[in-house]
């Protein structure tokens, strides 16, 4: 008697479940967790850039440094790739937001040859440190410099997420490493649309 | 000098985490005081206690060491310890409501309408089982990794965690430490039930804190999706955090048992001594 009664709540918790739900994204849900997309910064014609730049935009943000060995540039690329799958006329409603947390080495200049190689719709941002830290802090990530070699390089260590704002700038998703291009662009194309 | 006030000063400043700190140093200040005037001060060494661990616990909340908290599992990991089971514990340790009482506002009487509002939910975290469900759920909720990740990435969980953790901690160690002699009240655990709450909730904590340092890889990824404080391998963070979990909470428990022993052991010859006098 219990089993059964059990069994028909199970059942009908998930018919009602299935109804209401959308159909599940591919990157992580982080709706309603962070505050929506602002900042302050430098853009890569050397001038102040806010969010108002991106307004009516998605947004996919990512931290990193030109000089990254091994999570930047896949992740950019696959950014890229991503915004090209998209219909021709959607393509420009997506921008990714490339924020360079190395100032010393990322001058505006190169931040521009260095994200025009992946696509039109990288926009290369940077800033004085104190801006960059406070942008961090809001998002909850963190970066720290490494101590230079002999030549004078050093490593950054920052985080990996890429987090991806709606048209009306909250933040909707994050991005996870093992997604696919496929399932990058879906993402990006269903907020484009909505 | 500018070091010094860099690793004094919040990460992120939290007006409400000041005022609480603020309040519960006042009341408790001023009541010693007026205590001490009437003769029934507590202790020195429990004085003592009180101010390490409140000092304890505001260190881990609000100054730099909160920034490597949200950025390294393992400091996380001991944020949690001294906020949960060394902080709570010395604060309880002082025995430190009978100034509270004495410090607070003379308006907060036992007929003041938001005490009386607070009194069914604290009759309810104080039934034996109630408090240790408590008390060790909330560790296991938190170390959920989709819980954990969620904790992490907002902000409002993120206080939400640390101060579930803190004021449950304080509420646990209050109970098991409480020096009065349990026959007082009725509502105050025995003895043997204190040594049974603290072995239920070390047993599951001991297991967890196994499993996180010698289980699976990367369960809480997010501390490499948001970037870690220095470079250290995500394996070892695991790790360190993991033991963390595990031993320093299980030495906790134990002291917290000889001293729940000691208190059982002076109550008992506080007894016989009372009823060999009544014989004679």
């Amino acid at each position: 008697m219990m089993t059964r009664f059990l069994a028909s709540l199970v059942v009908s918790m998930l018919i009602l479940a299935g109804c209401e739900q959308q159909p599940e994204w591919n990157g992580r849900d982080i709706s309603g967790l962070m505050p929506p997309l602002e900042f302050g910064l430098t853009g890569e014609d050397g001038d102040p850039i806010t969010e108002e730049a991106f307004a009516d935009q998605v947004v996919a943000l990512f931290f990193g440094y030109t000089h990254c060995p091994d999570v930047c540039p896949p992740t950019l690329s696959r950014l890229a790739q991503a915004i090209q799958q998209l219909p021709e006329e959607k393509r420009d409603d997506v921008q990714v937001l490339f924020v360079s947390v190395d100032p010393e080495r990322d001058t505006p200049e190169h931040l521009k040859e260095y994200t025009d190689y992946f696509g039109d719709q990288i926009t290369g941002v940077t800033g004085e440190i104190p801006q960059l830290r406070k942008l961090a802090k809001r998002y909850r990530t963190t970066f720290s410099h490494g101590q230079p070699d002999e030549d004078g390089n050093y490593t950054v260590s920052h985080g990996q997420a890429v987090y991806i704002f709606d048209r009306s700038g909250k933040v909707r998703l994050m991005a996870r490493d093992e997604m696919s291009v496929d399932e990058l662009a879906s993402d990006l194309e269903r907020l484009a649309d909505s | 000098m500018n070091t010094l006030l860099e690793w004094l000063l919040p990460y992120t400043f939290s007006p409400g985490t000041v005022a609480f700190f603020v309040l519960a140093a006042g009341w408790y200040a001023r009541g010693v005081r007026r205590l001490r005037a009437e003769g029934r001060a507590p202790s020195g060494w429990r004085q003592l206690s009180f101010w390490l661990g409140l000092l304890l616990c505001y260190a881990v909340l609000h100054t730099r060491f909160d920034y490597f908290g949200q950025y390294m599992f393992f400091m996380h990991r001991i944020q949690h310890l001294v906020l949960h089971h060394v902080g709570a514990f010395l604060i309880a340790l002082a025995n430190p409501l009978p100034a509270f009482r004495s410090g607070a506002p003379q308006r907060f009487t036992p007929d003041h309408p938001l005490v009386r509002a607070l009194r069914p939910l604290a009759l309810i975290l104080q039934q034996p089982a109630v408090a240790a469900l408590l008390f060790v759920g909330l560790v296991f909720f938190w170390l959920i990794p989709e819980i954990h990740f969620e904790a992490m990435l907002s902000h409002n969980r993120y206080m939400l965690m640390n101060w579930s953790m803190f004021l449950d901690g304080v509420l646990f160690w209050l109970l098991i430490l409480d020096p009065r002699p349990p026959k007082q009240t009725e509502h105050m655990p025995g003895h043997g039930v204190r040594f049974a709450m603290l072995w239920a909730t070390a047993f599951p904590q001991i297991i967890l804190g196994a499993w996180i340092t010698l289980g699976p890889a990367e369960l809480y990824d997010v501390y490499s999706v948001c970037g870690r404080a220095w470079p250290m391998s995500p394996h070892t963070d695991q790790v360190l955090g993991g033991v963390f979990t595990w031993i320093p909470p299980g030495m906790m428990t134990v002291l917290a048992s000889l001293l729940v022993l000691r208190m059982a052991l002076r109550d008992s010859e506080a007894g016989s001594s009372a009823t060999a006098q009544r014989r004679t």
